[in-house]
């Protein structure tokens, strides 16, 4: 059975049934994606030991649903460059207001690539306590978002 | 494309490319960016820059695409800026032969091309490499009530906190951006609500808390929600002398690296508390006591994950963020002390004192003699970022002690208190 949110789209786009990965914690975008990027692998397995959610997971081309991210101010940059690098995910969900880090990121990669990373936030704890690791997500360019 | 900010029509000509392409879009994210938080307007930035990115590091190979087409359009930041600290120092921070080609092949292999790139965006010296900025000798010192755009965390809060300037917590990119704008969306830390507080720290220890433990504890209890800490000034005194201002850095660092702290006011003391009491704490604000016990008890949490946690540590990293000159002198004569006590003359293991190049050429000018009890002791200064030394797989699997709550925050380091560091420094182990 499907349940629908709805949030604010800060960069607004449709993904069709991809696949969740979920955190309850803050994603510290750094420590998650630094690893693979250094090695330039062509999927991002998430490397942040202090996250045993998504410690060892694939985040290349999932839709990441969080609280918001924490960790570094490189955070933003980090976010842009996994998406020029194409190993990006598809979108981040907010269950929070985004932070000014993740904002920036998803900014910096919508304008400055040929890519971008849909970004929704405000969708609530509901939402987070909701959606489980591998359930199918769509979104629409208003921020409607399926959870199957 | 469509936007809430009201731009004057000057700002909407920038948007439909007056400046060139390369600048609207440099507008255009700088207006999406302050959308996202409801920011109605742009205000101008007053004060230097200062660039968080220092390291060319392969993994941000695309941000450097960036600054290049920045340059290719003729852009660059007319004040001038400082930058955060290089990541390597083959002199003082000794590198084997495999770490050095990795370092220079792969992990910082753009650090040269970087840092001319730096200089045409308007760096303003070879020295200006450092996360301590706003103390005196690097001279990027705001003033109350300046516009940054800065996004170092530990400089934003001491911006905010200690001085009364005014900055968000940028990322990384956004803030060159504002920098080569001269202008930032206005909202959160730039506005007067934004800056109330919506925690109030009760600190009730027995006697003056270790302050990186106590800014970990704030940190990790508000998040990146404003606090007012009553009960400090106690300790530190209500002037904003440099052992106070030496004491809130690194606190400040602390709360912004556990948490993600942009401000916080500190009664009888920061600018804004002294001027406006307890006016700017929110009616509804929570309240967290500290004790001792509560800072054992956060201190206990801090999770030892080195790749073998019985490992004897490989080298000390002190000055995270960057030390002041006094630091520096105090950090000579409690190493002087501790060799005495235990009958040494140098130091038993690696250890490394940061700080900014500046700040050592004041300390080998003015404190010569604590300059060369330092390094008689064996102790090495340096200007790297103990940080990005240490954020890559190669390093991050050293058994490395640091009494940073950020360097343990970002790295496998793990801290130890001032006091017990150098304990630990001077026998050369457990």
């Amino acid at each position: 059975m499907s349940k629908v949110f709805k949030g604010r789209p800060v960069v607004a786009g449709a993904i069709n049934g991809k696949e969740a990965v979920v955190t309850h914690t803050g994603f510290n975008t750094l420590a998650s994606f630094q690893k693979s990027a250094l090695k330039k692998a062509k999927q991002v397995i998430c490397s942040d030991q202090n996250n045993p959610e998504l410690y060892e997971k694939n985040l290349t081309d999932r839709v990441i649903c969080l609280p918001k991210t924490i960790g570094s101010t490189t955070g933003g940059m980090v976010l842009y460059s996994v998406c020029a690098l194409n190993i990006h995910p598809c979108a981040m969900l907010f269950s929070e207001t985004i932070d000014s880090l993740a904002a920036a990121g998803v900014v910096l990669a919508d304008i400055w690539t040929d890519s971008s990373i849909v970004a929704v936030d405000n969708l609530g704890d509901e939402f987070l306590n909701y959606v489980k690791d591998g359930m199918k997500i769509t979104v629409s360019e208003d921020g409607t978002v399926t959870v199957d | 494309m469509k936007y809430n900010m009201k731009l004057t029509p000057e700002e909407e000509g920038i948007l439909n490319g007056s400046q060139g392409e390369t600048m609207a879009k440099v507008m255009k994210s700088l207006v999406l960016y302050g959308d996202a938080f409801g920011a109605e307007r742009f205000v101008p930035v007053k004060g230097k820059g200062h660039l968080v990115t220092s390291f060319g590091i392969s993994v941000l190979s695309p941000v450097f695409s960036i600054t290049q087409e920045l340059i290719d359009a003729g852009l660059k930041v007319d004040e001038t800026f400082t930058c955060d600290p290089r990541p390597i120092d083959y002199a003082n921070v000794k590198c084997n032969l495999i770490e050095k080609l990795i370092f220079n092949k792969f992990l910082y292999g753009m650090q040269a091309p970087y840092e001319v790139q730096l200089k045409k965006l308007g760096l303003r010296s070879e020295k200006s490499f450092t996360c301590a900025c706003y103390l005196d000798e690097v001279g990027n010192v705001p003033e109350k009530g300046d516009i940054l755009s800065w996004a170092e965390s530990s400089a934003v809060v001491y911006a905010n906190s200690v001085l009364g300037a005014r900055c968000n917590r940028n990322s990384g990119i956004i803030e060159l951006f504002g920098s080569i704008l001269g202008k930032v969306p206005e909202f959160d830390l730039l506005t007067d609500e934004g800056r109330k507080a919506k925690w109030i720290i009760e600190v009730k220890t027995d006697s003056i808390p270790e302050a990186q433990v106590l800014g970990s504890a704030i940190g990790m209890k508000v998040m990146e929600d404003v606090p007012f800490i009553k009960g400090l000034d106690k300790f530190i005194g209500t002037e904003l002398n440099d052992a106070a201002k030496a004491y809130l850095k690194d606190m400040g660092a602390a709360t912004a690296s556990n948490g993600a702290v942009g401000l916080y006011h500190v009664e009888n003391l920061t600018p804004e508390a002294v001027e406006f009491g307890t006016s700017i704490i929110r009616d509804d604000a929570k309240v967290y006591v500290i004790d001792d016990a509560e800072l054992e008890k956060v201190k206990k949490g801090y999770p030892n994950i080195w790749k073998n946690p019985d490992a004897q540590p490989d080298r000390c990293f002190i000055g995270c963020p960057h030390l002041t000159f006094a630091q520096l002198g105090q950090w000579a004569d409690r190493f002087e002390a501790e060799l005495k006590k235990q009958g040494k003359s140098k130091v038993g293991l690696m250890t490394i004192m940061t700080a900014a190049p500046e700040v050592i050429d004041h300390f080998k000018k003015d404190n010569k003699a604590a300059y060369d009890k330092l390094i008689s002791f064996g102790i090495k200064l340096t200007s790297i970022c103990p940080l990005m030394y240490m954020n890559n797989p190669l390093c991050g699997k050293k058994p490395i002690i640091t009494n940073s709550n950020k360097l343990r925050t970002y790295t496998t380091a793990r801290y130890f208190t001032d006091a017990e560091i150098t304990t630990i420094a001077v026998k050369g182990g457990f």
